[in-house]
């Protein structure tokens, strides 16, 4: 039986930079995955003949070379990538727009301020109090006890129309509860978006997946590709070995699953926590990609990197009612970034909603492609509301489509419901009621390109090398 | 190995790990942190780069050992004679 010092589960971002870490220190480290593809949430597809992202909107964490202390230049110091390497282009710029209202934001935090003081003149002196509330709070420990971020907030602001504008965007890209959050996993996504910022690598998603690969071959590390691990024979306590989907059992002093906590816990052979525990997340997306012949700046849409619209009296977040909740989304422009002279060569816009697993998941084939079609354009159009008017046709002007729902998330990275930023709770110091079993990833509790390569530093550092 | 190729030998490391960081003129006596970018992350790296490429061990005690140049040549000149 083969025998490793670690077995990772999953070839995702955390995955494969936690191998990372663990082969340069000469680990015998092997990864595995059960799809074809590496990037788990943050891949890439190919149909007909075009590249699709699926996961990366912009990277979030931006900051320039040389700043000290930065989540982005710490994991790449960890992982010895340069930032030439990851060749990343800035956002031009983004907003959050509500009725009546926009807030745009881009990598300097002074645009947002002077734009909550253009909106919202009284509350600036409790804008000022979040802000240095946010930067007093130690993002680094690990155990910081909950608190619900919505109370810290009202006692800084009143009005609850900026209350919501703040939380949108911060809850698009990284909530797994509903309509509030940690203020721990807040204050790290508000760093993320608003003090530092939005980058993309010109070439997408793509470009850092196959650094990160290149540098784990470099350093000697075993991938194993349509390698599914189908369960772990727990032994007094410990996982003793790993099952593979074809029946091969394998052996790790150290297992590390990226894969959802409870994934995790049902990969196991023996129940191990309640069921109450295991409770999968009930955020699910659906998302629209329209490619388009020309730049969106020919059709007066050449602004905006990305916008967060909500179209009612208060922000939802939470499980759709309907197949896609159309009353807020998230609209990014993969063109609208500083790429220098060579744009893409086509225009994408994406729309990313809402949406309801159950619904789509008992769908038949037949109307799953039906109310697909339908959704798209009511997508499109609840998207097109909050941006600049264009006489566009959009039927004849799209020349490519596509679309996932929870059901197409759930079906390539097994992720249960679909729910990407997967379970409520979170195992911050990444351990298990299982000795040797680790959690890094998306239920660790770091999200986003950069967090989820953090996540996976920080947990091979801390369970498998020291 | 004398105490200056000793000190090449750790900001060899160090230049590996924090490839951005200025090294051309760290003061020998003066803590790491003070003049460079490094946190605990860094540190740790420091640590197994020493067993990884030299096959020198630093137990977590004495870690505090690390703290400057003239420090680190101290503590560590004489593991590296200790190897031959």
């Amino acid at each position: 039986m083969e025998n490793y010092d670690v077995a990772i589960i999953g070839a995702g971002m955390s995955g494969i930079a936690a191998g990372i870490r663990l082969a340069h220190f000469g680990k015998k480290v092997c990864i595995f995955e059960r799809h074809y593809a590496p990037g788990g949430l943050n891949s890439f597809y190919f149909k007909e003949g075009r590249k699709y992202d699926v996961g990366l909107h912009a990277m979030t964490n931006f900051v320039k070379p040389g700043v000290k202390r930065a989540p982005l230049n710490r994991i790449l110091r960890q992982l010895r990538i340069s930032r030439e390497e990851l060749n990343l282009s800035e956002q031009l710029g983004s907003r959050v727009a509500f009725p009546g209202r926009n807030l745009r934001f881009n990598n300097e935090f002074g645009l947002l301020e002077s734009e909550v003081e253009r909106e919202f003149r009284n509350e600036m002196d409790g804008f000022r109090k979040l802000v240095e509330t946010i930067q007093a709070f130690d993002d680094t420990e690990f155990n910081y006890p909950y608190q619900s971020a919505r109370e810290v907030v009202r006692r800084c602001i009143t009005d609850v129309v900026l209350e919501d504008m703040i939380f949108c965007p911060l809850m698009y890209y990284g909530s797994s509860t509903e309509d509030d959050m940690d203020f721990g996993q807040f204050v790290v996504m508000f760093k993320s978006i608003f003090f530092e910022g939005f980058a993309r690598p010109q070439e997408g998603i793509r470009n850092i997946i196959k650094l990160l690969l290149l540098r784990y071959k470099e350093a000697g590390g075993i991938r194993r590709m349509k390698t599914g691990v189908a369960s772990f024979k727990i032994e007094k306590g410990r996982v003793d070995r790993l099952i593979l989907d074809s029946g091969e059992e394998v052996q790790a002093d150290i297992v590390l699953s990226s894969v959802g906590l409870p994934e995790t816990y049902s990969l196991c052979s023996k129940k191990i926590v309640s069921e109450t525990d295991i409770k999968a997340g009930r955020l699910s997306f659906a998302e629209t990609i329209s490619i388009f012949k020309d730049q969106p700046s020919s059709f007066n849409w050449g602004n905006d990197t990305i916008v967060f619209f909500n179209n009612r009296d208060r922000f939802a977040y939470r499980e759709a009612r309907e197949p896609v909740d159309l009353t807020s989304g998230v609209i990014c422009i993969p063109n609208n970034f500083d790429y220098g002279e060579t744009n893409l060569t086509e225009g994408i816009v994406r729309v990313t909603c809402l949406a309801n697993y159950e619904t789509w998941k008992m769908y038949t084939e037949e109307e799953y492609n039906s109310e697909k079609e339908n959704w798209r354009s009511r997508i499109w159009n609840a998207a097109k509301a909050f941006m600049p008017p264009n006489s566009l046709d959009y039927s004849k002007y799209c020349i490519a489509h596509d679309m996932f729902t929870p059901k197409t998330v759930e079906h390539f990275t097994w992720k249960q419901r679909g729910a990407i930023y997967g379970a409520p709770r979170k195992t911050k110091d990444g351990t298990t009621p299982v000795s040797n079993l680790f959690i890094c990833g998306t239920d660790q509790g770091f999200l986003g390109i950069v967090g989820s390569m953090l996540s996976g530093i920080a947990m091979a550092n801390t369970h498998a090398l020291r | 190995m004398t105490k200056d190729e000793c000190k090449q030998v750790v900001l060899d490391i160090i230049a590996e790990i924090a490839p951005d960081e200025e090294l051309s003129d760290v003061k020998p006596e003066v803590a790491l942190r003070e003049q460079l970018d490094l946190d605990s992350m860094d540190f740790l790296d420091i640590v197994m780069e020493l067993r990884k490429k030299h096959g020198i061990e630093v137990p977590e005690g004495e870690y505090g050992n690390l703290v400057s140049l003239e420090s680190c040549a101290e503590y560590l000149t004489p593991k590296f004679d200790a190897l031959v």
